[in-house]
């Protein structure tokens, strides 16, 4: 039988190999210098990860493998965003070294590397397979990251929770993926897309099928992102896992899920969104998901004492303004939503650096202990500020442009259609509850300013956790006032999902 | 031959137990049990399917979902494992300390 291999063309996964390799080599160095090695072994994920980046800017675009890997510029963009989020997670916790990770450092390292590969491939694939194991390549490090302080009993607890909502939601995911394959026949998104629409002309009874799966996949993608009602283990892990590791989660386990949303649901149902689709329309769920995230999270943040819990609630919130970007199917969605991701990256990364050194030197993670700090630590305090003011949307910083690039994007859609007027109050609720967000992130900010008490601590920021604090501090304020390359970057992205600029 | 939609009535009916299983048990080993049995629900459809318009697409996915349940299970139970040696309990009702 003349049987022929599908070209493929390992060339486009250069990247994702080397990163692979070097989570090896990291293993096995730790084991070879019989973990002794503090800082060594942090320094060397570091440049492993820098080489991986400028490999990435190498690789061109193009496909391989068939048609399941995809370097179009939506991989290519979040690939920075996972890359630069690993980056940053393993240079905040070079404090967590000499103490708390002694005897794990090499796995400490290797699992967040091998996590990022995960993500790198989920990026890259176009297929159902691929998306799949690339989503659990991802997860399946982080649940032993979570719990990853063995004695803690904080942080096995926050394991086991991310363990079990994570294996659930994988679950439904491929629930929904095997009915997805059934009704289609293929699981390539771009046939799958063409093969649905087909189907759902030709029989007009692939409803209730097509209910299931995108209420299973929603589900499943909706504990990924922590959307409610299936948030509840976002602000647990938060507070109980390592800091830099909730770091970590909040950005590149995110952007995982919002890549493996962008794929299934804007580009392989696309032709199932909005109100003419009524039965299986996927977008008005969405909707309320994404209204029912920024109420509940910018509410809820504004009691909490403990401020990795804060953090974790208003991530819930800010997955809420993404998904505005998301249900607007035309060219600005897309693009918007990148670009939060990314502007988002640089203050959620700063703040929880700031969180994380505060935390090595005295052990808490109380806002209350944040009393006084502008006296005794005046440069971390203003970051800290900074950041906090990026993640509530002050201008000129970048976090500003991110929401209003979001909304911008919703009201054009909602100008355009009659049938999107929907999407007026999705922005009317996301411009009221900004305001709400304003008052605690504010909250840590009059802590440290304009408390009468002096704070006790003195603040040492090692060399690699400063150089992250450096650069979320430029890239939050760099990309405030000079957005234009990201955003050409990111205008690149809708039209590899179809959508084209009229 | 058996008609898909036997297979299909399997498989929702092993989903909805793995459901319920995850929903409403207490005990963690029985826990990840019903995860892998909503894994194989998913399973069982996707091989249905592939061989009902007979393309080959579904079995290479369920040898692929079988291997990622073996990692996940590893996982799991060593979770498990590391949970009942600081709690000396592994009833999820009794892992309340991170609330609210």
């Amino acid at each position: 039988m003349d049987f022929q291999l599908p070209p493929y063309d390992l060339k486009m996964m250069l990247p994702e190999i080397f990163l692979f390799l070097w989570a090896l080599v990291v293993f096995t160095f730790d084991l070879l210098t019989n973990r002794k090695k503090e800082t060594a072994i942090g320094y060397l994920t570091l440049v492993g990860i820098l080489i991986t980046g400028v490999l990435l800017a190498f690789t061109g675009y193009g496909r391989g493998f068939g048609n399941m890997f995809f370097n179009d510029p939506m991989a290519r963009f979040f690939k920075i965003i996972f890359l630069g989020a690993a980056f940053m997670a393993v240079g905040s916790s070079f404090g967590i070294l000499k103490q708390r990770i002694r005897n794990h450092r090499g796995e400490y390292f290797g699992l967040i590397l091998l996590s990022t590969v995960g993500m790198m491939f989920l990026a890259s694939s176009q297929e159902l397979l691929s998306l799949y194991i690339g989503l659990e390549l991802t997860t399946i490090p982080l649940f032993v990251l979570a719990a990853f302080y063995k004695d803690d009993k904080l942080s096995v607890e926050a394991g086991i929770k991310y363990f079990i909502v994570g294996a659930f939601s994988s679950a439904l995911l491929l629930y929904g993926i095997s009915f997805l394959y059934g009704m289609s026949g293929t699981t390539d998104i771009v046939q799958m897309k063409i093969n649905l629409a087909i189907t759902h002309l030709t029989f007009t009874n692939i409803g209730m099928t097509l209910v299931i799966a995108v209420v299973t996949m929603l589900a499943g993608i909706g504990y990924k992102l922590g959307l409610p009602p299936f948030h509840q283990w976002v602000p647990d892990v938060y507070e109980g896992s390592p800091t830099p590791v909730a770091a970590f989660l909040s950005i590149g386990s995110k952007a995982a899920g919002l890549v493996a949303f962008a794929k299934i649901f804007v580009n392989g149902l696309s032709a199932f969104h909005g109100p003419e689709m009524l039965p299986n329309d996927w977008g008005q769920l969405v909707a309320l998901m994404a209204i029912l995230a920024m109420v509940l999270g910018n509410t809820v943040a504004i009691w909490q004492t403990n401020i990795k819990r804060m953090l974790g609630y208003s991530s819930i919130a800010q997955a809420g303004y993404i998904m505005i970007g998301m249900v607007t199917m035309n060219v600005y969605g897309l693009s918007s939503v990148a670009f939060y991701m990314f502007a988002y990256m640089f203050a959620n990364m700063g703040a929880f650096a700031i969180v994380t050194v505060f935390e090595d030197k005295t052990g808490s993670t109380q806002i209350a202990s944040y009393r006084g700090l502008s006296k005794s630590a005046p440069g971390l305090s203003l970051t800290l500020a900074i950041f906090l003011l990026s993640l509530a949307g002050i201008p000129p910083l970048a976090g500003f442009l991110a929401k209003y690039y979001v909304f911008a994007a919703a009201v054009e859609k909602a100008n355009s259609a009659d049938s999107a007027s929907w999407l007026y109050w999705l922005v009317g609720v996301g411009l009221i509850t900004t305001v709400f967000s304003l008052y605690y992130y504010a909250n840590i900010i009059k802590q440290m300013y304009f408390s009468r008490e002096d704070s006790p601590y003195k603040i040492p920021v090692s060399a690699p956790a400063m150089m992250v604090i450096a650069i979320c501090l430029i890239g939050v304020i760099l990309f405030g006032v000079w957005p234009e390359p990201i955003l050409q970057f990111a205008g690149d992205i809708p039209a590899s999902f179809g959508f084209i600029a009229r | 031959m058996v008609p898909i939609s036997a297979y299909l009535i399997v498989g929702v009916a092993l989903f909805a137990i793995g459901t319920v299983g995850v929903l409403i048990s207490r005990n963690l080993i029985v826990l990840l049990m019903s995860v892998e049995l909503m894994l194989n629900s998913a399973n069982l459809c996707l091989i249905a399917f592939s061989r009902s318009q007979n393309i080959m697409d579904g079995h290479a996915f369920v040898f692929l979902v079988l291997t990622i349940a073996a990692a996940e299970a590893a996982v799991g139970l060593a979770m498990v494992i590391t949970l009942y040696r600081n709690r000396e309990t592994i009833n999820i009702d009794r892992f309340n300390l991170l609330k609210w």
